[in-house]
């Protein structure tokens, strides 16, 4: 502000200078991120609305199609409403599944007292595999023919579902992984459940809550904004979600074979499609660029509807001003 | 509550009856929250047994329903660690991880300094844009990087794809460390600038010795993206074996050992214990670095 200045009287010229020289210091410290900004998003992004107008499969010169790639994802490409029928089934189930899971772990852990170190770091572990081992493991121990799980099962007498090989099983059996992948969500709950003010839960008591009730009218209202944030991520994670089910699909089909063999995503009969799948099927396999776009480009717009969300909400959720 | 009944001080004093059900009630409560943490426990540890355990079994016995091997077969490891190829995916996830790690950190701490610390038109959209960049799938951007990088540049079937955009700034960072400086109370700043400390030194001097745990946050989350990315390699690599990396390798593992479950446990368990020893020496970094951002990388 001009007017705090104590050296206003000194002139604008001053002024002006000391500004220009902000300037320079901002633009220098942001320097890495405006190219990268430019580069690797705003380009790209133009690029792909382009594209998705042309008929491009990588070599000679992009022709121009108008909308006959986006009529073609929208009507023709068999992939593209079971690729968005999995993404709300995932969205629904496993999102929700994570959320009280991870709920209730972030409750267990702040109630264990001996131990809770130990407890903690297990709870976490599972998090920080990688994905591709996390989801081989889990198509070994899963395998319908000699996985333990199907072992045991079969011991106890119970069903053997067929998990990754079988259509109904397959996103049950990556909800599954992603369940046993959650300690990400506990770590938050649990620094929200121990900053909820004690002294309300000691009223509570007091007044003769129950468990049920001191949960219900003490800590859910305390932890809603993170459980809120907390929906949000996984829904735009979800969007992401690339790695476990197409991996998943490549290995429980047994279909690899170095480069000789092309898979096909979705294995078992598409149930386990998701959107950024196709960009790879329509671009990488299918070398159909303009197509891929467009499917790029719904992914776009879905996952900033669910980042504006994020961003607007005040309270615990990401605040962007101050 | 249960830690007053819990004293031992207490036990002196005659007990009243109401007393007595109360510490009783304490006691199961104990009992039963300690039980389920164990029964969660399993469900979150057994998956590594069994990995393991499979890891170690002949090549017969992988074939069968056992769960525990009858011969401990070490050999195992070694067998995957001869396979033609591994240690050079060792190596490139190491280049990956290593080069990736230190470029992302010397870009964005400055801008994240500037976005936390510095006042101008355009900040908050800038805040905004790289949260919208954080959030956006890397599949959304992919057909002009790769026309960019393997048609214009033709550098596909190697690593610098990957390697290269980390010295312009990474999304996921600048937030975090962002939300780290922010913390900084700006007290220590104007001192610095008192004593004649230029923005450069200010921030070398100054803030970067108070960032550390939140740098060492950053580091570590960008060294787990690159060791666990399957895309990018996928996109960028896959036509060079020799510029694979582990998490890209491991999924041709399987291919090359069709039936061989106990080798490619073996490939697994090596993909994943070098992660879970870094975040043993780092474990109080991290969580620190999850609770700040609540999101993951």
């Amino acid at each position: 502000m001009a007017t705090h200045t104590p050296r206003a009287g000194a002139g604008s010229a001053g002024l002006a200078a000391k500004h220009r020289r902000q300037a320079l210091r901002t633009l220098a410290f942001m320097s890495p991120w405006l190219i990268g900004f430019g580069v690797f998003f705003a380009y790209p992004l133009v690029s792909t609305v382009y594209f998705s107008f042309m008929k491009y499969d990588g070599f000679g010169v992009p022709e121009f199609r108008g909308l006959g790639n986006w009529s073609y994802v929208f009507n023709d490409y068999p992939m593209f409403w079971p690729a968005l029928r999995n993404t709300l089934w995932l969205v629904l189930v496993m999102v929700s599944c994570r959320v009280v899971f991870g709920l209730g772990v972030g409750l267990l852990i702040t109630r264990i007292r001996t131990g809770t170190g130990v407890f903690r770091t297990l709870f976490y572990l599972p998090y920080l595999a990688p994905p591709v081992a996390a989801t081989l493991a889990f198509v070994f121990l899963l395998n319908p023919g000699t996985g333990p799980v199907n072992s045991v099962l079969d011991g106890l007498g119970l069903p053997t579902p067929g998990w990754f090989t079988d259509a109904t099983w397959s996103k049950p059996a990556l909800t599954m992984l992603a369940l046993w992948g959650v300690g990400d969500l506990m770590v938050i709950f649990m620094a929200a459940l121990l900053d909820v003010p004690r002294e309300q839960y000691e009223a509570a008591e007091l007044d003769g809550a129950s468990a049920w009730q001191r949960f219900r009218f003490v800590t859910l209202p305390n932890i809603s904004p993170i459980v809120m944030f907390a929906v949000v991520t996984g829904v735009i994670q979800t969007m992401q979600y690339y790695t476990q089910p197409l991996v998943a699909g490549k290995v429980a089909s047994g279909v690899i074979g170095g480069s000789g063999q092309q898979f096909e995503p979705g294995y078992p009969d598409k149930s386990t499609l998701t959107l950024p799948q196709l960009v790879y099927n329509l671009g990488f396999q299918r070398f159909d660029y303009g197509s891929a776009c467009v499917v790029a480009l719904v992914l776009f717009a879905l996952s900033m509807v669910f980042t504006a969300f994020l961003m607007r909400r005040r309270g615990g959720l990401i605040q962007a001003g101050d | 509550m249960t830690q007053v009944l819990d004293k031992p001080t207490e036990l002196r004093a005659p007990v009243s009856p109401a007393e007595r059900t109360a510490r009783r009630r304490a006691l199961l409560e104990w009992i039963a929250v300690h039980a389920l943490g164990v029964a969660a426990a399993l469900f979150f540890v057994l998956p590594f047994v069994f990995v393991v355990l499979t890891s170690l079994m002949s090549d017969n016995q992988a074939l069968s329903r056992d769960l525990v091997p009858d011969t401990w077969e070490w050999g195992n490891y070694t067998k995957v660690l001869d396979t033609p190829g591994f240690l050079t995916w060792w190596r490139n996830t190491l280049l990956y991880a290593g080069a990736g790690t230190a470029l992302t950190v010397l870009s964005s701490v400055p801008v994240a300094y500037a976005l936390a610390k510095f006042r101008f038109r355009g900040r908050n959209l800038s805040l905004m844009l790289v949260i919208s960049m954080m959030m956006l799938p890397p599949q959304v951007i992919i057909i002009p990087m790769y026309l960019f990088w393997a048609k214009q540049l033709d550098l596909s079937g190697t690593l610098w794809p990957l390697i290269v955009p980390m010295a312009f700034g990474d999304a996921f960072s600048i937030f975090l460390l962002r939300q780290f400086l922010t913390t900084i109370p700006n007290e220590y700043l104007d001192a610095a600038k008192v004593d004649g400390c230029g923005d450069l030194r200010t921030l070398l001097k100054v803030v970067l010795p108070m960032a550390k745990p939140g740098i060492a946050a950053v580091a570590l989350f960008q060294f787990f993206y690159a060791w666990n990315d399957y895309f990018g390699p996928q996109i960028y690599a896959s036509e060079n074996p020799g510029a694979w990396t582990l998490s890209y390798g491991l999924e041709s593992f399987k291919g090359a050992h069709h039936t061989d479950w106990n080798l490619t446990m073996a490939a697994t368990v090596l993909v994943m214990a070098p992660v879970i020893l870094v975040f043993f020496f780092a474990q109080k970094a991290f969580v620190e670095g999850v609770t700040l951002t609540g999101v993951k990388g």
